[in-house]
């Protein structure tokens, strides 16, 4: 399925819910929207992955670039996911380190605060 | 003679049904159900990385896939027609890295490399060739019940 993209509040920190395929053809539009946020000043964001079913390393360049523009500014990019599949290719490159991955996005937000 | 092959203009809206397809003939040639997440972004990676250098090198030209089912293991071929002279130094994956790696800039992209390392570390076979007409990354997957 195609990418589908939304983003709210919660807590003063933005949760992005990104949903279907992350590739070389969609990560494009989750670059423009991280953007969009951080140029909208929300600098703490927690990305929801868990209905992504498909992430390539170009959305892993997406998310790392979405992480440096954050920090740009203070701000934090936490992942929320559980689903194995995804979960390799952030082992395979390292970025488990990189990320704080979270379970849910509740407990991103307290792990985000428990931080502050 | 490969069992499917596939030539697609490189655009990245392509790439997903090189995904489709690779997968769809890996599960009927026999692959675990459990390989067939890798098959698909081993895959994915391959071709997004022949995208990305033909879209810089040689836009007009169709990227190449085939995938054979042979001696128990399914393989899969993906072929660009960049010639490596055509490329910046440094060999294959560096074509995606215009921003300079991991946390270079703003823009950051695909780190160089970053898509054959992640190859790498999900086919349990992989080659990669130049040739003076492009590059040949060749990957396999052993079949359920062969000897691996």
């Amino acid at each position: 399925m195609d990418l589908k993209l939304d983003h709210h509040s919660k807590d003063g920190i933005e949760i992005v819910d990104v949903e279907g395929e992350i590739d070389v053809y969609t990560a494009p539009r989750l670059r423009e929207l991280l953007i969009e946020l951080v140029n909208s000043r929300f600098y703490q964001l927690v990305v929801n992955m868990e209905k992504v079913e498909f992430l390539d390393s170009t959305g892993l360049g997406v998310l790392v670039g979405g992480l440096k523009r954050v920090r740009a500014h203070d701000g934090s990019l936490d992942l929320v996911c559980t689903q194995e599949r995804i979960l390799k290719i952030f082992r395979i490159t390292g970025l488990t380190k990189v990320f704080g991955i979270h379970d849910t996005v509740d407990e991103a937000i307290a792990a985000r605060r428990a931080e502050k | 003679m490969a069992t499917v092959e596939l030539t697609f203009t490189a655009l990245p809206a392509h790439v997903r049904t090189a995904r489709l397809v690779a997968t769809a003939v890996a599960r009927r040639s026999g692959v675990d159900e459990s390989l067939l997440d890798e098959v698909r972004l081993a895959v994915g990676e391959a071709c997004s990385r022949a995208v990305e250098g033909h879209q810089l090198y040689c836009p007009a030209e169709p990227v190449r896939l085939a995938l054979t089912d042979l001696a128990g293991r399914f393989e899969v071929e993906v072929t660009d027609t960049c010639a490596p002279g055509a490329r910046s130094p440094g060999g294959p994956g560096t074509v995606a890295d215009p921003a300079g790696g991991w946390m270079a800039g703003a823009d950051a992209g695909v780190p160089a490399g970053l898509g054959i390392a992640v190859i790498e570390g999900l086919a349990d076979d992989v080659q990669i060739s130049e040739t003076p007409a492009g590059t040949s990354i060749r990957m396999s997957w052993p079949l359920a019940g062969a000897d691996r």
